[in-house]
C-alpha cells in the first residue's frame, strides 16, 4: 500500500512538473514575442544569428540532403521498377522531399547542429554571470540576447529545409538519370506536373516554420532554465536533442493529417 | 609597509573603530542600508547591516570568504531584496522597484563582476561598447572614441580588436572593469577588482578607481580582500563576518584597531575569531562513518 501510495504521489509529481514546465515554456514564448517590435527593429543582431545558426549549418544540411537523395534516387527506382513505373521517380524524389523528409530531416538536423549550440551558449552564459551582468546592465536578456535567437533559428529554418530539397532533389537526379539512366526529359517533366506549389511545396515549407519555431523555443528555453553548471549545460543540451527529436516527429503526424489527409 | 606604517603612525591614536551599527555620516547618501538583514530562502546571511555611501566616496567592504560581500552588492544592485531592513539606493526603496523603474536606477550603475562577466561572443572593444550601444544615441565616431578611451585608462588600447578567449584572466578583469565605467556612472560596485591582477596592474587599478571617484564625483563600493590596496584608496571600511557587520571606521580607525577579528583580518593571523577550519557538523561525521563502513 505504502509502495502503491508513493508510486502515485511519484507520478503525481512527475505530472506536474511537466505542467508547470510547459507553462514555463509558454510564458517564455509569449515573452519573447511580447519584446520582439523592440529587438526586431535592430534586424542586425537577428541576421548575425541568422548566419550564425543558418549558414554554420549549411554544410552539414547540404550533405545530408545530398545523400538522402541519393537513398531515395535508388530506392525508389527499385521500387517503381517492380511496377514499370521508372519514369515517375523524378516525382516521388520531390514530393518525398518537400512534403515530408526537407523539412523533417532538417529539423532533426538543426536541433542536433543549431539547438544544442543555443542551449550551451545561453547555459553558459548564465553560467559565466553574463546573463546576470546584464540585468544589472539594466539591459533585458530576454530582449537582447534571447529574441534575436529566436528569430534567427525561425527564419534559417526554412530556408535550411529549402537548400535540403534542392540538393536531395539534385542527388536524386544524379541516381536516377547519371547513374542508373532514367530519361532526364520524363524525370523532370513528371516532377513538374505532378509538384503543386501550394499543395506539397507551401505545406512544407509551414512545416519547416513551426519545426522552427518547436525546435528554437525549445533549444531556448533548455539552455535558459539549465543550471549554472557544466553538468547542467551537459544535461540541457542532451534535453534540447530528445525534447526537439521527439517534438519534431509528433508534431509532423499532425501536421501532415492537417494538411494532406481528407 | 604601508599597512605598517599606518599602525604606526596611528599607535597612539584615540580608537575609534565602531563595532556598533553605526555608520559615517554621509551628505545625501547614494547608497544607504537600514538595519537590513539579507538571505537566501530561508538562509540568513547577513543580520542588521546600517550602512551609508556618498558621492565622492571610496568604500571598501571587506570580510572572509563567504562572510555575505557579494550578498550585499547584489542587494544593492536589486538582484536579491532584503529579508529586513531598508535599502535606499537614489534615494528609492529598492523593494519597490521593477521593471522600468529597476532599470532606470541600473542604468546609473556600473558594476564589475566577480568573474568579469565578459560577453563571450563579443570582442574586447564590443564588450566596452556594450553599454553605450545598449543605453545611448552616440555615433559611431564617438562610440570608437570613447571605448579607446576608456580601454587606454586600464591599458588595453591596443587589445580592442582581441577576442575575450584571446585575452588572459588579469586583462579580462580590466576589460571587466573599462565596461563598467565606460558610460561613467554615478554609484560603480567592484566585485574583487583586484583579484587576479598583477602588481604593476593592481596598483594602477587601485589609483583608477581613486581618480575616477574623484574626477566624477561618484560613489564606489570595494569588496575586497585586498588591504593593502583598499586602506590606501577607500574613505571607508565595512567589515562583515558571522552573518554581522564586525566593526568599521576609517582605514586609519581599523589599523589602530584592537578589535581581535579586525586584527586577525588585517594580519593575516591563522588564530582568533575567524575559524580557518570548517566547523565539524552531524552530517559529516555521517558520513564518515558511511564512508568507514564501505572501506
Amino acid at each position: 500500500m505504502n509502495i502503491f501510495a508513493r508510486s502515485i504521489a511519484s507520478l503525481g509529481s512527475q505530472v506536474r512538473t511537466a505542467i508547470m514546465g510547459l507553462g514555463a515554456f509558454t510564458r517564455l514564448l509569449f515573452a519573447l514575442l511580447g519584446r520582439s517590435g523592440t529587438a526586431l527593429s535592430r534586424f542586425g543582431l537577428v541576421s548575425q544569428q541568422i548566419h550564425f545558426i543558418g549558414n554554420h549549418s549549411l554544410l552539414i544540411i547540404s550533405v545530408s540532403g545530398l545523400f538522402v537523395g541519393f537513398v531515395l534516387g535508388l530506392q525508389g527506382y527499385y521500387t517503381l521498377s517492380r511496377y514499370g513505373s521508372e519514369q515517375a521517380l523524378g516525382l516521388l524524389v520531390a514530393l518525398s522531399l518537400t512534403r515530408e523528409l526537407g523539412p523533417v530531416v532538417t529539423a532533426l538536423l538543426f536541433a542536433g547542429r543549431a539547438g544544442t549550440s543555443l542551449t550551451a551558449e545561453i547555459g553558459l552564459m548564465k553560467a559565466g554571470e553574463q546573463i546576470a551582468a546584464m540585468e544589472v546592465m539594466a539591459v533585458d536578456p530576454l530582449r537582447r540576447v534571447l529574441v534575436p535567437r529566436f528569430w534567427g533559428g525561425v527564419i534559417a529554418m526554412p530556408i535550411l529545409a529549402t537548400v535540403f530539397s534542392m540538393v536531395g532533389v539534385i542527388g536524386g537526379w544524379v541516381v536516377g538519370v547519371v547513374m542508373i539512366g532514367v530519361d532526364p526529359g520524363i524525370f523532370w517533366s513528371q516532377m513538374q506536373d505532378g509538384v503543386d506549389v501550394f499543395n506539397d511545396v507551401l505545406n512544407g515549407v509551414i512545416k519547416s516554420v513551426v519545426f522552427g519555431i518547436a525546435v528554437t523555443m525549445i533549444a531556448l528555453y533548455c539552455g535558459w532554465t539549465s543550471r549554472p553548471t557544466p553538468e547542467g549545460v551537459a544535461r540541457a543540451t542532451t534535453r534540447t536533442v530528445v525534447i526537439s527529436s521527439l517534438v519534431v516527429l509528433g508534431l509532423d503526424f499532425v501536421l501532415t493529417a492537417l494538411m494532406f489527409g481528407n | 609597509m604601508r599597512r605598517l606604517n599606518l599602525r604606526v603612525h596611528h599607535a597612539y591614536a584615540e580608537l575609534k573603530v565602531m563595532t556598533a551599527n553605526t555608520s559615517p555620516a554621509a551628505q545625501n547618501p547614494l547608497v544607504e542600508f537600514h538595519d537590513v538583514t539579507l538571505g537566501y530562502g530561508d538562509v540568513t546571511v547577513l543580520r542588521n547591516i546600517t550602512a551609508q555611501l556618498g558621492p565622492g566616496q571610496v568604500v571598501a567592504l571587506m570580510g572572509g570568504s563567504g562572510s555575505g560581500k557579494t550578498t550585499l552588492l547584489r542587494a544593492a544592485t536589486g538582484q536579491i531584496t532584503a529579508q529586513k531592513g531598508l535599502i535606499r539606493v537614489f534615494g528609492h526603496d529598492m523593494s519597490q522597484l521593477q521593471g522600468e523603474e529597476l532599470r532606470a536606477i541600473r542604468q546609473r550603475m556600473g558594476v564589475l563582476f566577480q568573474q568579469g562577466a565578459l560577453f563571450t561572443d563579443l570582442n574586447v572593444f564590443e564588450n566596452v561598447a556594450f553599454p553605450l550601444r545598449e543605453h545611448t544615441r552616440v555615433s559611431e565616431e564617438q562610440v570608437l572614441e570613447r571605448v579607446l578611451e576608456t580601454l587606454d585608462a586600464v591599458g588595453l588600447r591596443t587589445a580592442a580588436h582581441l577576442a575575450v578567449s584571446e585575452i588572459s584572466g588579469g586583462m579580462a578583469r580590466r576589460v571587466a572593469l573599462a565596461r563598467a565605467i565606460v558610460l561613467e556612472p554615478e554609484l560603480i560596485l567592484y566585485d574583487e577588482p583586484f583579484a587576479g591582477l598583477d602588481p604593476i596592474s593592481l596598483g594602477i587599478t587601485a589609483r583608477l578607481i581613486r581618480d575616477m571617484t574623484n574626477r566624477l564625483h561618484c560613489a564606489s563600493i570595494l569588496i575586497t580582500h585586498d588591504v593593502q590596496e583598499s586602506f590606501a584608496i577607500a574613505d571607508y571600511v565595512y567589515m562583515v563576518g558571522q552573518g554581522r557587520m564586525i566593526a568599521h571606521g576609517t582605514p586609519e580607525q581599523l589599523s589602530a584597531s584592537n578589535d581581535p577579528y579586525v586584527r586577525q583580518f588585517l594580519d593575516g593571523a591563522p588564530d582568533g575569531p575567524i575559524a580557518f577550519r570548517y566547523p565539524d557538523s552531524p552530517r559529516f561525521d555521517e558520513w564518515l562513518a558511511r564512508r568507514k563502513g564501505r572501506s
